[in-house]
């Protein structure tokens, strides 16, 4: 057996370990007695995928007129609004923007709490003191926090399906996810039977939604021409949470491209220096004789 | 074989120092002029891979500890506080995260590897246990870190493992109580796991240690599973084996950099970025995938303390395989049977780890205790009765008739000159 045959073979039979792998950590949760998301053609996904930074603003826009009152952003900061690979604010926007909260601060001198405007540095504040107010603002159930919703959320893609994704590099699941939920309200089927101060959901475990339709068409305004429906809506404000939970998707994307072309140039040097190595045994296998006693000198 | 080839320091610097401490001599003995078997194939250079991986594990898991803070209102955030707001922390975490997930591939790669070529057999048992040992300190160091990001299946995948404790009679309750630090998976636990998870992997590199001086006592097995007889059946490890260790090892990243830069949460579970709720159970507890096969194993038991016992002795048979191959003849290359029951057993093996990644229910339980009872049997029954039925294939007089025929290499169209000069 020659030995390009045997690396093909041990090449093929570690990529198939490798897929294996990673198959088993298909995710088993959500999705038990909801449809399947029908996916989106974001502009992040594949190995060059960008935020659209257009899109992250239109998406914070819709964050901070509708979701905002109930879900928080608590892991990020304001300064964040200006990062590089983000929605593309300049620092006075960003600054701007913070200015217009109310952040608690303190204790003063006198030790007291007090209120005064967001700088770039504050996290954005919780809607709510605490979880229980939370809960009890809204039916028994706490909105859940917005920082890294994107990356918590998933539906299971099943066999083969999750082998081909490895390949294809596809891991939206969390948008695919969110951005369906957002225009997945419909009327129950007949025979549901939908709990008290829930609502119907195509996409949703179960079905039953405690959160009501938050999007409605035209709600929040646009100034760049971009049409104002649902469905719209949803994927900007997805795309935005996107960006939310893996600010730094931009320069790991970049980074990786970098060091994919390194290695395997790296690989190739390394092929063919092994190959020119070996030779002499492959070859000449009589005239091996071990390495006399020497320095190693390097 | 190797007695002559030893180092012999010329500059006077290294003369001083080899009268001392002779630490270039054993770096050269070891590493360069060790005689390692001329037929290695690709499957041998996973060793160094993993010893790649446990650097790069320690050498990112020490900065990820002077960022990360053990506590259960402060754990979570601090681990985000590092994705975000940490230089080439999110590089950090993903490469540790997923260097993990790695780390296990090689592993089982490795250890699939001494099964198929009989590695374990006589002289190199005390090597194969070693190993063994090896991946039970992988388990426990890989499980405490999985716990420390304090996200829902961080604290659910602690609370369900802590209590199979309780499985032990009379005593299991106190124990679990014991590891707790409490009455409850909480801060205690959090900060034990976070201190031995710091501590295991000096442990294991000191086990690697004595791995890697077992295997330089008794040698490297290879493909043919015959012990090398002359200088013809090796070559130096430098430059030949580190060559091909070195390529591989860079194929080897080349995997693991497309997980790390263009799918790192792929391999994780989205529950992970839910801070821990003790009061919400999640839908499915599932392990990371390097744990399902065993996880199936523990589930397909219907009794808690059986399932406990099975799932340990899924690992610690493996320590006895030495015993149990009662076959005289190393290779599945010249056993037709086993080399055929050594696929069932890697298929068995990932069937276990795909069924532990189901619900426990139905038709899942079922295949699950099959496949559980074949896996036991593989080593049990199947291994020693094989040994004694099975007609193997004539073995090679030497790695170099293996490789060779008639003083050609196979394969080649020409008969090489006899005195070839390079």
């Amino acid at each position: 057996m020659g030995h390009d045959m045997r690396f093909r073979q041990t090449f093929i039979a570690a990529a198939v370990a490798g897929i294996l792998a990673a198959a088993y950590a298909a995710p088993s949760v959500a999705a038990e007695g909801a449809d399947k998301p029908p996916g989106v053609k974001w502009s992040f996904s594949g190995p060059f995928g960008k935020y659209d930074q257009a899109q992250l603003q239109r998406g914070f826009k819709v964050y901070r007129e509708v979701c905002s009152a109930c879900h928080g952003l608590e892991l990020l900061s304001f300064r964040n609004l200006a990062e590089r690979g983000g929605p593309g604010f300049t620092e006075p926007q960003a600054a701007a923007i913070a200015a217009e909260y109310q952040v608690t601060d303190g204790p003063n001198d006198a030790g007291d709490m007090f209120q005064r405007a967001g700088r770039v540095a504050d996290h954005f504040p919780k809607p709510f003191p605490n979880e229980n107010a939370a809960r009890a603002a809204n039916g028994g159930a706490a909105p859940p926090d917005f920082s890294v919703i994107a990356k918590a959320r998933t539906y299971e893609r099943g066999f083969p399906q999750f082998i081909i994704d490895m390949v294809t590099q596809y891991q939206e699941q969390g948008p695919d996810y969110i951005a369906a939920l957002l225009t997945g309200y419909a009327d129950p089927p007949k025979d549901f039977a939908l709990p008290e101060g829930a609502h119907y959901n195509k996409y949703f475990a179960g079905h039953a939604i405690k959160m009501p339709p938050p999007l409605q068409a035209g709600q929040v305004e646009y100034t760049d021409g971009t049409p104002t429906t649902v469905e719209q809506y949803s994927h900007d404000i997805t795309a935005f949470l996107m960006w939310a939970a893996e600010p730094h998707m931009e320069a790991r994307k970049r980074a990786g491209l970098q060091v994919m072309i390194f290695l395997i140039v790296f690989a190739g040097l390394l092929y063919f220096t092994k190959k020119k190595v070996w030779k002499k045994v492959e070859l000449h296998p009589e005239d091996l004789t071990p390495r006399k006693p020497t320095e190693y000198k390097a | 074989m190797s007695g002559h080839l030893t180092y012999q320091p010329r500059s006077p610097i290294m003369k001083w120092m080899e009268r001392r401490l002779p630490i270039a001599g054993l770096v050269y003995s070891s590493f360069i002029a060790y005689p390692t078997p001329r037929n290695l194939n690709y499957w041998w250079t996973f060793g160094g891979i993993l010893s790649l991986m446990l650097v790069v594990q320690i050498i990112t898991g020490i900065v990820l500890a002077m960022h990360y803070t053990p506590h259960v209102d402060l754990a979570f955030k601090s681990v985000e506080g590092i994705m975000r707001d940490v230089n080439y922390g999110w590089l950090l975490r993903y490469v540790h995260a997923n260097g993990a997930a790695m780390f296990f591939l090689a592993a089982y790669v490795h250890m699939f590897r001494g099964m198929y070529y009989g590695s374990y057999k006589e002289p190199r048992e005390v090597l194969w246990i070693l190993g063994v040992i090896l991946l039970l300190l992988m388990i426990m160091t890989g499980f405490m870190g999985y716990v420390l990001p304090w996200g829902q299946m961080s604290y659910w995948a602690a609370v369900v493992i802590t209590n199979l404790f309780s499985a032990i009679p009379i005593v299991g309750e106190s124990i679990v109580t014991w590891l707790w630090g409490g009455f409850a998976v909480g801060n205690p636990t959090l900060n034990r796991f976070f201190s031995l998870h710091y501590l295991l992997p000096f442990v294991i590199a000191g086990v690697v240690v004595l791995h890697v001086w077992a295997l330089h006592v008794v040698g490297q097995n290879n493909p043919t599973g015959i012990e090398p007889k002359t200088e013809k059946d090796v070559v130096a490890f430098t430059p030949y084996a580190t060559i091909k260790d070195g390529f591989l090892m860079i194929v080897f990243c080349i995997l693991f950099a497309w997980f790390v830069f263009y799918m790192p949460n792929t391999l994780g579970h989205a529950d992970n970025y839910i801070p821990a709720n003790p009061q919400v159970t999640p839908a499915h507890i599932v392990p990371e995938w390097y744990f399902l096969p065993f996880y199936a194993i523990l589930r397909a038991i219907p009794d808690k303390l059986m399932g406990v016992i099975a799932l340990i002795s899924a690992i610690v048979v493996l320590a006895f395989l030495p015993w149990l191959d009662t076959s005289p003849v190393r290779s599945a290359r010249y056993r037709p049977l086993y080399k055929q029951l050594f696929w069932v057993f890697v298929a068995v093996c990932v069937g276990l780890g795909w069924l532990g990644s189901q619900p426990a229910e139905g038709g899942f339980v079922i295949a699950a205790r099959i496949l559980t009872i074949y896996y036991f049997a593989h080593f049990l029954v199947i291994m020693p009765v094989l040994g004694w039925v099975e007609r193997t294939r004539p073995l090679p007089n030497s790695i170099a008739e293996s490789v060779l025929k008639d003083g050609v290499p196979i394969g080649a169209s020409a008969p090489a000159p006899a005195k070839a000069k390079v």
